[in-house]
């Protein structure tokens, strides 16, 4: 049965899970050229630290969920700097060997998800045997709004908006600050910015940061709706990847408009035919979408826009 | 290749000529030594099951008939595919359903057929749309990655009665139960390998049980590898190793790159389909679990340890990271892979094969018998 409030909720709903589990994943892919595969395992942290912020501490919620981003973001400083980009254990190295023992994995993308693909088997399973199968669950907070003879849990209402708020942040951040100027500049030509005296190493640094921190925050946001068990980053990976690749390379606004073309795709056909035939259609929009559009949509947009400037 | 027609000059006698269609620049290995232990290692193997769990064994090398077929998709033409599960998986249900349909043992053979071909014919679609498309690099593993997770989200809801081909009931998570045993021929002419024991006695050694199917798996892996190595040191494997170093410098030098990548994808399919229908015809039972995030990336696991550009890495890796993973199977044994695949591709990019090649060559040949030092290629190379 299709109903008009119930798809419009439904589409917020999917809007907010494709851009949430995807944002931290594009900053990542679109600014370092690292294909993060233990993305779903910051998430898994970000998720864990939050609920167990409240159950254990028994912090309040919202302090739990930024305690639980910002745990993942030094988690994904930390693993910039041993593995990604081996400056650590390469000073190590340097001292005692007189060598690099480590090659930064900096546009090595099938070897930076080998990588970080071990990461996540030890992260799934250093999870699973510190806290075994499943931990306790953090209450869904707000209740339900109900209409008609439906109701709908506020939370996932309040995700729709803390989603494009964070949107709006990373687009401010990286746009409009001058850490965004230098982290652009550092993608664009590295030789050129490093030569206008940007630290591009730190660049690197911090862009992993905030890439983790975000996908802290995503499982820390989702805690109390998904079930708290060692694999629940899984069922983010395919939303992630998907609307990745279907955004293209410009990273904020491809998010946004691929979480928004997918969100609709999503929640249309899991509206009318159920869950599974609603992701089958996300799996065929993107072969769809790069059979025609190689570069992601905003790779398109670009190619548009460069085309009028020539005819005028 | 110059190096390589002063080969098959030094060469004359028969067994030199042989030799030389599985030599070249893209294997290791061209020294009588090498072929030596080759050869005795192939021996070991045929006489293990006398001393050993051969069934074990048969498993390990199952699936490392698996990870050739990534190390010629991947090492040699430098199209990363997290999927060879999905043609794995899709080669081990078409043979559970043809062969449960078909019970005879004409009916299984065909099977076999049909599940190489299912393979075959999945990854040529995929890579149809894929490299005809334009999609290239880190989209195409992603893409392949993707649908390894989309296969298992449906192949695990399909336990309904509606989800059954013929006789044949797909089971969701509860997997495809009671595939016949594997037979090859037809009718009278025809001989089952499962669960078959053939005597044997041996003078001085006694009397002593045989697995047919294990030698099968012996005989079809020792052969893939020898026709892989000679299809990567002919002309074509020239051109795959081409594309992966420099795609768009092989294009224009007039190949056909989307189609070369299109072939080897499709015949890496198709190996894995065998694979898969070796897999389920030893376990006579098959369950989505081949589609899990898990089990896609062991073949990626077992290529990149071993050394990615090196066949006999493949199969070395295979067979060793299956023996320890098996053998751990304690609460630790993830983590421990997961270390180990982390410390590999940091501290050894090109992997452990062609790193233990070169540490052999550089200490057991003296400078003047260095022809078998050439490595592959450059260690520095990049992979993407």
């Amino acid at each position: 049965m299709v109903n008009g409030i119930n798809l419009a909720l439904q589409f917020l709903d999917s809007f907010a899970f494709i851009v949430l589990a995807a944002a931290g994943l594009a900053i990542i892919f679109g600014i370092m050229g690292v294909i993060n595969l233990a993305h779903g395992e910051f998430i898994l942290i970000g998720a864990y630290t939050a609920t167990l912020a409240v159950t254990q501490l028994g912090l309040p919620l919202v302090v739990a969920m930024l305690v639980g981003g910002l745990v993942t973001g030094l988690f994904g400083i930390l693993t910039e700097r041993v593995i990604i980009s081996g400056a650590w254990p390469n000073y190590v190295s340097q001292r005692t060997l007189g060598r690099d023992i480590i090659e930064p994995l900096y546009d090595r993308l099938a070897d930076s998800m080998v990588a970080t693909f071990g990461l996540s088997l030890i992260l799934t399973q250093g999870a699973r045997i510190r806290f075994g199968n499943s931990i306790d669950q953090i209450a869904t907070p707000f209740g339900a709004i109900s209409y008609g003879e439906f109701s709908y849990s506020s939370y996932r209402i309040v995700l729709a908006g803390v989603s494009i708020g964070l949107l709006l942040v990373t687009y401010y951040l990286f746009t409009r600050t001058d850490f965004g100027m230098r982290a652009r500049a550092t993608i664009q030509d590295k030789q050129t910015a490093q030569a206008m005296g940007v630290n591009t190493d730190r660049m690197y640094m911090l862009t992993f940061g905030i890439g983790s921190s975000l996908a802290g925050l995503t499982g820390a946001l989702f805690a109390p709706v998904i079930s708290m068990q060692p694999t629940l980053g899984d069922q983010f990976l395919v939303e992630a990847f998907v609307a990745v690749v279907v955004g293209g390379p410009s990273v904020v606004l491809g998010t946004a408009l691929s979480g928004g073309v997918l969100g609709a795709i999503l929640a249309t056909f899991s509206n009318l035919y159920g869950t599974f035939i609603g992701r089958i259609a996300l799996l065929v929009a993107a072969l769809i979408a790069l059979r025609f559009l190689p570069n992601g949509i905003t790779g398109f947009i670009d190619q548009l826009r460069k085309r009028r400037q020539e005819s005028d | 290749m110059a190096r390589n027609s002063a080969n098959g000059e030094a060469n004359r006698s028969l067994p030199g000529r042989l030799r030389s269609r599985f030599e070249g620049p893209n294997t290791i290995g061209e020294s009588r030594g090498f072929w030596g232990g080759f050869a005795a290692a192939v021996a070991a193997l045929a006489v293990y099951p006398a001393f050993g769990d051969s069934s074990q064994l048969s498993l390990f090398m199952v699936l490392a008939l698996l990870g050739l077929s990534l190390s010629v998709v991947w090492g040699y033409s430098g199209v990363l595919s997290f999927g060879q599960v999905v043609f794995f998986g899709i080669g081990a249900y078409t043979f559970g359903v043809v062969s449960i349909n078909f019970a005879t043992p004409g009916g299984i053979t065909a099977a076999v057929v049909a599940g190489i071909v299912g393979g075959g014919l999945s990854a040529a679609i995929l890579g149809y749309f894929m490299f005809y498309g334009g999609v290239r690099d880190v989209y195409v593993t992603i893409i392949t990655l993707v649908s390894t997770i989309v296969l298992h989200t449906f192949m695990a809801q399909t336990a309904g009665s509606e989800w059954a081909i013929g006789e044949a009931a797909l089971g969701g998570f509860n997997g495809m139960p009671d595939i016949p045993l594997l037979t090859l021929g037809v009718g009278g002419l025809s001989y089952q390998f499962i669960y078959n024991p053939f005597p044997m006695r041996v003078i001085g050694i006694g009397a002593f049980e045989i697995s047919p199917f294990y030698y099968l798996v012996l005989v079809l892996l020792v052969g893939t590898y020898l026709a892989l190595r000679a299809l990567v040191n002919s002309d074509y494997g020239r051109v795959m190793v081409a594309v992966r170093e420099d795609e768009d410098r092989t294009e224009m030098f007039g190949y056909n790159v989307t189609r070369v990548k299109f072939v080897v994808f499709t015949l890496g399919g198709a190996l894995a389909g065998l694979s898969g229908v070796l897999y389920a015809a030893r376990n006579v039972y098959i369950d989505p679990t081949v589609f899990s995030l898990l089990f896609a990336t062991l073949p990626v696991i077992w290529v990149s340890i071993g050394g990615r550009k090196s066949l006999l890495g493949a199969v070395v890796a295979t067979l060793a990271i299956e023996y320890l993973r098996i053998s751990m199977a304690g609460e630790l044994a993830l983590v421990l892979l997961g270390t180990l695949l982390l410390v590999t591709i940091l501290v050894l990019p090109s992997g452990l094969v062609p790193w233990l090649h070169e540490q052999i060559v550089a200490t057991r040949l003296g400078p003047g018998e260095a022809g078998g030092a050439d490595t592959p290629d450059a260690p520095s190379e990049v992979s993407d």
